[in-house]
């Protein structure tokens, strides 16, 4: 088979396209969105409300609401909830955070198991890239258009807001504003992932992106181009290693995900483990050779 | 107990005629005008009664023991804090309105930064600009001009494309101060810019401040250097909860003062 055809034959197949539409836009999206998450350390609060909306998104299902509704709602609960019982007991930050996130979750599976047309609602928790509907693509593509739009525009306050709340006090910005608009992109960002890769995943694409480019540069605004490129790349490679090898495509796109930022790890010229010994010895031969 | 006032004790460089920084006038509406402020901390009293008036055009250094609520009065100033009781208004204004027309520079303690953060020098410095710009903060030539003006004037030009955490501890100060400056702050609040800092980096931030102060800045530093307060600092605050005292440095550094402050007798030295 010649590579043309290795990489058009899968594209034959309309739910084919429909996923590659998916999960790119769902990379993207996700991978914008992480580079903050890295740097302000809300990967646990990633983790947290991508479970947490579940409940939300079944509950939208069964009243017919738009998915995102619920999935906003449940995210920002799940958030208040986390605060709650954080501020209010000896309880720390990361035990409330686990307490708060099963339970949710615990309640959508709960909820799935009450709501007829389970097949459905379960596509939810791992993903189910190959029965997307041209239906489940526009709102991936609406909702992802919206988010990616805020994010992009509104990019120099959530850096700043990241680094130094502080300071976007001191000039008038509001940091609490801007930490519950990251909050609520969070939530819809996860509604647009969980089609791709499921709720369980959705972290993976939410953390990886921007934990790679973070080992990459040390420009903010490169971050924005290699998290997304990066995730893109991982989600192409991971459909169609997922076609011929006739795996799990979810969880193989995570995987490429996961193999990329290990290579990154080992071999970054700045901050890989292998990568900085390579070039510091590369350093040493030229001043030998001089 | 509120707090004795040394009358203003003027001397020198504190009429500023020329006032680059901003709109501030050597008038006498305070720069910083703290009124019976109290904050509680759940139960605990973090800071009890406190007022302060702090003139444009000077320095002020702020002292007292950890725990004595330095953090805690500057993050009432800024307004990260909302107090029990009382009030602070700020170059006459409500703190709100201040803050929106640009007038507070923060200078955070080291701690506080992420030095491993994605930006470079300039990117910290152009945050300054923030307020000036429009909702998507994209920067225009008179940002672009502020910023690299402030850079000049803090002397890190030639750095400013590095990493914030690839400069020495002085640097970063500076590039701290240069957000504000960019920014056009005439009230300068600074914590604890000298813990880590080499003497010579000290001197260039000290002197920087006072040609800060001389255009009409107000300038508020914490800081454990008591050595060093006489040649910052136009006038001292001593703080323990509420304001023990507020004079010049000499008078503030005696020996009976600082034991007020400090619990034990202490000769001017270094208090960690």
């Amino acid at each position: 088979m010649n590579p043309l055809d290795f990489l058009l034959e899968p594209l034959s197949y309309d739910f084919m396209v429909r996923a590659l539409a998916t999960s790119v836009t769902a990379a993207i999206v996700c991978a914008v969105l992480s580079c903050w998450l890295v740097l302000v350390g809300w990967s646990l609060m990633g983790d947290a409300v991508s479970h947490a909306v579940l409940p939300g998104v079944v509950l939208a299902y069964v009243v017919g609401a738009p998915f995102a509704v619920g999935a906003v709602i449940f995210g920002f609960l799940a958030v208040a909830l986390i605060g709650i019982v954080r501020n209010t007991s000896r309880i720390k930050e990361d035990a409330a955070i686990g307490i708060v996130f099963t339970t949710l979750f615990a309640l959508g599976i709960v909820l799935i198991s009450v709501t007829p047309s389970q097949t459905d609602l379960n596509h939810i928790i791992f993903g189910n890239l190959l029965g997307v509907s041209w239906a489940d693509l526009a709102q991936v593509l609406i909702l992802g258009a919206i988010t990616l739009t805020i994010l992009l525009v509104k990019r120099r306050d959530f850096t700043l807001y990241a680094f130094d709340a502080t300071h976007a006090h001191a000039i008038g910005l509001n940091p609490k504003v801007l930490g519950a608009a990251l909050l609520g992109l969070l939530a819809l960002t996860a509604v647009v992932a969980l089609q791709a890769v499921g709720v369980v995943l959705v972290v993976a694409l939410l953390i990886i992106p921007g934990a790679t480019a973070y080992l990459l540069t040390d420009r903010f605004s490169h971050m924005l181009v290699i998290a997304p490129a990066m995730s893109a790349l991982a989600a192409v490679t991971g459909l169609y290693l997922s076609y011929y090898l006739d795996t799990a495509s979810g969880g193989m796109i995570v995987l490429v995900e996961g193999c990329i930022f290990a290579l990154v790890y080992l071999f970054s010229p700045t901050q890989g483990v292998i990568g900085k010994r390579l070039g510091a010895m590369k350093r040493q031969r030229m001043l030998a050779a001089q | 107990m509120s707090g004795e006032r040394a009358g203003a004790a003027r001397d020198g460089g504190g009429a500023a005629s020329s006032t680059p920084l901003g709109s501030v006038r050597a008038t006498d509406v305070p720069a910083i005008d703290v009124r019976n402020v109290t904050v509680h901390y759940g139960d605990v009293l973090a800071l009890d009664n406190v007022s302060l008036s702090l003139a444009p055009g000077r320095i002020y250094g702020l002292i007292g023991m950890n725990g004595s609520g330095k953090s805690t009065l500057f993050k009432t100033i800024t307004g990260m804090l909302r107090p029990d009781r009382g009030t602070v208004a700020l170059a006459g204004q409500q703190p709100a309105l201040a803050r929106k027309a640009g007038a507070v520079g923060y200078v955070p303690q080291s701690e506080d930064v992420d030095w491993a953060f994605p930006l470079s020098v300039r990117d910290v410095v152009m945050m300054g600009r923030y307020g000036h710009m429009g909702i998507s903060r994209r920067p225009k030539a008179a940002d672009k001009s502020a910023v690299a003006e402030a850079l000049a004037r803090v002397e890190l030009t030639d750095l400013a494309d590095r990493q914030i955490g690839q400069l020495s501890g002085g640097q970063k100060k500076r590039a701290f101060v240069a957000r504000g400056i960019a920014q056009g702050a005439t009230i300068l609040l600074l914590d604890e810019p000298f813990a880590g800092v080499d003497k010579r980096s000290e001197g260039t931030i000290t002197k920087l401040l006072r040609e800060l102060a001389a255009e009409g800045a107000t300038v508020l530093v914490s800081t454990h250097d008591l050595n060093a307060l006489p040649k910052l600092a136009d006038e001292a605050i001593l703080l323990m909860r509420t304001v023990l005292l507020q004079s010049t440095p000499a008078e503030v550094l005696k020996p009976e003062n600082l034991a007020r402050a400090f619990g034990l007798d202490v000769t001017a030295g270094d208090v960690a």
